[in-house]
């Protein structure tokens, strides 16, 4: 399991700290959702009530539920393919290009997911009025944003570290760009793409149960699915309708896991470029071994594999090129003046336009109260991060380093980490009504309840790449106790644990607008926090809140990443490889 | 076996000039005036029917300038002309062999020798048996289906070949394709390789070759260019007319390694000036010294071993290489800087002892690090640099920016990153001064 990141393993090292130019890509990027809610508000009208499907908490309704929630899941992994292919190939053949969509990726992957959902449900509905295909295509949407941006920035760090001896044969051969990108680019990127997609769409799952049923001012929108299911079962407060559907989800999983992303990994070995044979198994999965023996399977799979052939084989031969002079101008020095020029402009003007659209409702003090907001979710992530990181490290470094507990234990810790932990919450809900506890304290643990498997499991797999003679250099020297973990274990894990801690992270900001509001039929529980003021202000469909809300968490997570893992990351992989 | 190559036998056409190099310039850009010059004015011509070999040391240019004939690399100036015509880009006719051999990990050998037909428009039932011609020529019959990592090393550099050959090249190029492979393997890549040439059975009309292995050239070429470092231009041609297939224990063999050693250490030979480096020449260039990454070990085996009963404290350099088995690119940054320390002197092709190496090798650890620690203040500019500036510091502390960015002025960043791993690895040994990695900083406090 590669233990990389690739958005922290990808610019210099040296920039931690944001700079103007964030600044301004922040600014579109939260500039464009005003304009989409401004966009959005003329045309937002109630749905039609016949277009809504009627939710049944019968158990026997949940496998079309689930079917339809998997189908969600495609829809938005076929969408952050094509978005992924598109961007990457884009920042890294223009250069132009480059500098605004790399930080862009970074500023789009630290706003909330579900901020995403509230401002497109509205710029969905109005796309298609009346009908319940504009919450269908925002559900796809919150999908496609809770996966697309870590695939796409996977995507683009691979194109950039193509071997260049690769690259110089097939410019060598004269195999063109199109026939280039499939043929070198592509595989070479397959196995971190995979990797990448698997991770996002654990991550996934979370959000198409949670943008089922959503809700936007007076009006909630239910689309048949597991999520809504869910949501149905805490209203009517029937616990039994929770298991029934807990249960649904955990064989879901169980079959994506088997059936799509198992054989994917496993086939995605075959682009590894190291020619050496690494000492771990390679990833095996009994559908891809049937579908490469079995004749019949081979003979259905046939007729699709030659379709792909085709398209990949296409040459495109556009001779068709700008007269010089056009060249020249486009390639000049000025023209990157002017293009720098378009580009501070536009921030610019975006950022006037939020200061505008969020001034109008909210004081300057409301908005220093906001960040405090955002300091006291930021100090729950830490806390439970550091509790999370104490509980799971001597674990995982346990199991690692006993290769049959390791193959029992993580395939379970990845499937943990993929498992909506929100179908959960109601149960957690219950035990907080029942004794009475403090839901600012005891709602936070739900923000890690899905996200600390990524510390496991990722431990896990850095103690199982530990090498064996360092662990017997240590023993015959006579290495124990805490030395032993100081200077042996932790230094051997570490890059790995800063992989996971930062997926986990990253995933506890998220489930924060989740986590801090909690209801169970008629009892809601509210802990202070950013999460729970974007919640309500979500619910109230107060936009210029959201905005700022959003706008807050943002540059928290952004804040967060540079000054705290960025720096570490760097320090893993230069002072503590072990390869 | 096979009729592909049939078409132009070597020699049918000799003589006529098919790739004309003209005063080639390359730089690598860092901005403003400082750009790094790789290659300058290399002018050189290729006729039917010759395999000619470009030799040189790392730094000499010459992977640059077979990347800008292979239409790779576009030069800052010069001109290459192929077929009458200016090159513009990779070009039909011209195959590469790469040194890495890079194949496709993800296709099979057939696939991987077919790919290169693709971009002609050759249906694909031709493609097929052609490729299978070229695999069947190259002897990697039975291997066809096999992927890449399943291969070693040598048939992988096969494949390598039959993907330049199934093309029907009329040039190949290949840089150093014989370096990542063991010495036997290499050994019977080349004879067979030199065989089907001497057939006439590739289909080629020339083979340019890079390499850094004196042998390998003296064995396969008709021509031998040799390059001198730092830029790259061209020092000396040699040709080489001795029938196929060379037998390395004969005297002509011998001899023409032996001259191409001396040629590449000759300290009289103007064009070879930057290759040899005079030490008062390299004293006189300061801190603008370019250092090797050299480990004290290989220094002190290389002096050890010429001291030895064997050699006596004087050496031939073919000689001494072929003991270590090391080779030119491994054995001259050892042999420079013994020179630049003055534990040893080249000339001719021979390296000899001083007195001072000689009394390096008979002292114990710590008599050996004082030694050494006082030839580098003396003859190391930049060493010296580093120890004075510490020492005149109050807190005799000095960050790694402060030497960089003045070494910077004259070299590329690349360059002076590795002088100063090479001076700070020496001095380590020397215990000259200190270097924490982590805080970037050099200091005289010495954890002894």
């Amino acid at each position: 399991m590669p233990a990389f990141h690739p958005s922290l393993a990808l610019r210099r090292p040296q920039r931690f700290l944001p700079s103007v130019w964030d600044a301004l890509i922040f600014s579109l990027v939260i500039g464009s959702m005003v304009l989409i809610a401004l966009g959005g508000r003329q045309t937002f009208e109630p749905l039609a009530e016949a277009a809504k499907t009627p939710i049944s908490l019968s158990p026997l309704m949940l496998p079309e539920y689930a079917l339809r929630t998997t189908l969600r899941m495609l829809a938005g992994m076929v969408a952050s393919l094509v978005f992924t292919f598109a961007y990457g190939a884009l920042a890294v053949k223009s250069r132009r290009a480059e500098i605004v969509l790399v930080p862009l990726l970074d500023i789009l992957q630290s706003v909330p997911v579900l901020s995403f959902l509230t401002f497109t449900v509205t710029f969905f509905l109005g796309l298609f009025p009346g009908s319940v295909l504009g919450v269908e295509c925002a559900a796809i949407f919150a999908i496609f944003t809770a996966q697309a941006w870590n695939m796409a920035f996977s995507f683009y760090q691979s194109l950039k570290t193509v071997p260049r001896d690769l690259d110089d044969v097939a410019n060598s051969l004269r195999l063109g760009s199109w026939r280039k990108f499939w043929t070198l680019e592509v595989p070479f990127a397959a196995p971190g793409l995979i990797w990448n997609a698997m991770m996002s769409m654990s991550g996934a799952w979370f959000f198409v149960t949670l943008s089922e049923a959503v809700t936007v001012g007076n009006t909630t929108v239910s689309l048949p699915g597991v999520g809504s299911y869910v949501a149905l079962a805490i209203e009517q407060k029937n616990l039994g309708a929770v298991g029934w559907a807990v249960l649904t989800m955990l064989i879901v999983i169980l079959l994506y896991d088997q059936l799509l992303f198992r054989p994917l990994v496993a086939w995605a070995e075959k682009f590894r470029v190291e020619l050496s044979v690494g000492n771990a198994p390679p990833p095996s999965s009994w559908l891809l071994d049937f579908i490469q023996r079995a004749e019949l399977a081979r003979r259905v799979w046939r007729p699709v594999g030659d379709g792909i052939e085709f398209i990949m084989r296409l040459r495109f031969s556009s001779k068709v090129r700008a007269p010089q002079a056009v060249a020249d101008v486009w390639s000049s020095r000025w023209f990157d003046y002017v293009w720098l020029g378009l580009i501070v402009v536009v921030g610019m003007g975006a950022a006037t336009a939020v200061v505008m659209f969020v001034g109008r409702e909210v004081s300057i003090p409301e908005a220093f109260a906001v960040a405090g907001l955002g300091g006291v979710t930021l100090v729950r992530v830490l806390v439970l991060i550091a509790i999370a990181s104490l509980i799971w490290t001597p674990i995982g470094v346990w199991v690692g380093l006993r290769p049959r507990w390791a193959a029992a234990v993580q395939p379970i810790a990845q499937f943990m980490a993929a498992f909506p932990s929100n179908l959960l919450f109601p149960i957690v809900v219950l035990g907080i009504v029942r004794f009475h506890l403090l839901p600012d304290i005891w709602l936070s643990p739900l923000m890690i309840l899905g996200t600390q498997w990524y510390i496991l499991f990722n431990v896990i797999a850095g103690a199982t790449a530990f090498p064996n003679d360092l662990l017997e250099a240590a023993s015959s020297f006579g290495v124990k106790g805490w030395a032993w973990w100081r200077k042996v274990a932790l230094p051997g894990i570490f890059p790995y644990y800063v992989t996971g801690a930062i997926t986990a992270s990253g995933g506890a900001w998220n489930a924060s607008i989740v986590a801090e509001v909690a209801s169970w039929g008629s009892d809601r529980l509210e802990a202070h926090g950013l999460g729970a003021f974007i919640a309500d202000a979500a619910a109230k469909a107060d936009m210029p809140r959201v905005v700022l809300g959003t706008a807050v968490m943002s540059i928290f997570v952004v804040l967060f990443n540079r000054i705290l893992w960025r720096p570490l990351f760097v320090f893993a992989s230069k002072r503590l490889r072990l390869d | 076996m096979s009729d592909v190559a049939t078409k132009d036998r070597p020699g049918a056409e000799a003589g006529d000039a098919f790739l004309e190099v003209q005063s080639i310039r390359q730089a690598y850009a860092k901005g403003g005036a400082n750009d790094l010059l790789v290659l300058d004015g290399v002018s050189l011509s290729l006729k039917s029917g010759e395999i000619v070999g470009l030799l040189g040391r790392s730094g000499s240019g010459k992977s640059s300038l077979l990347r800008i004939i292979a239409g790779l690399a576009k030069p800052v100036s010069g001109r290459v002309t192929w077929r009458d015509k200016p090159l513009s880009g990779p070009s039909e006719g011209i195959a590469m062999v790469f040194q890495s051999f890079a194949l496709f990990p993800w296709l099979t050998v057939l696939e991987n020798v077919e790919i290169g037909l693709e971009p002609l428009g050759i249906p694909a039932a031709e493609r097929r048996t052609r490729s299978l011609e070229a695999i069947d020529l190259i002897g990697l019959d039975g291997f066809e289906s096999a992927y890449p990592k399943e291969l070693s090393g040598g048939m992988r550099q096969r494949v390598g070949f039959a993907r330049a050959l199934v093309v029907h090249p009329e040039l190949l190029l290949m840089d150093e394709p014989f370096s990542a492979l063991d010495v036997l393997t290499a050994e019977t890549l080349r004879t067979d390789l030199v065989e089907l040439w001497t057939e006439g059975k590739l289909p080629l009309r020339s083979i340019l070759i890079v390499t850094h292995n004196i042998e390998e050239a003296v064995l396969m070429c008709d021509r031998v260019i040799i390059f001198s470092a730092n830029p790259g231009r061209i020092a000396a041609e040699i040709k080489i007319d001795q029938p196929y297939p060379r037998n390395r224990n004969q005297e002509p063999f011998r001899k023409f390694v032996d001259d191409i050693y001396g040629r590449m250490t000759n300290p009289h030979d103007p064009a070879l000036k930057m290759e040899q480096r005079a030490p008062d020449a390299v004293a006189s260039a300061g801190v603008a010294m370019v250092l090797p990454e050299v480990s004290t070990n290989l220094l002190a085996g290389l002096m050890e071993t010429l001291a030895g009963e064997r050699f006596n404290g004087k050496a031939d350099l073919p000689e001494i290489a072929d003991e270590l088995t090391l080779e030119v690119d491994e054995l001259f940054p050892i042999v420079e800087t013994l020179q630049l320390m003055r534990f040893a002197e080249v000339a001719h092709g021979d390296i000899r002892l001083t007195p001072t190496g000689r009394r390096f090798v008979d002292l114990d650890v710590d008599a050996r690090k004082r030694l050494f620690a006082e030839q580098l203040k003396a003859h190391v500019p930049i060493a010296a640099l580093i120890r004075r500036v510490l020492e005149e510091r109050p807190s005799h502390r000095a960050p790694y920016t402060r030497f960089s960015e003045e070494l910077e002025d004259f070299m590329s960043e690349e360059f002076a990153e590795e002088t100063l791993r090479a001076v700070i690895d020496w001095s380590r040994y020397a215990e000259l001064f200190a270097y924490d990695e982590q805080a970037q900083a050099f200091s005289l406090e010495d954890p002894a």
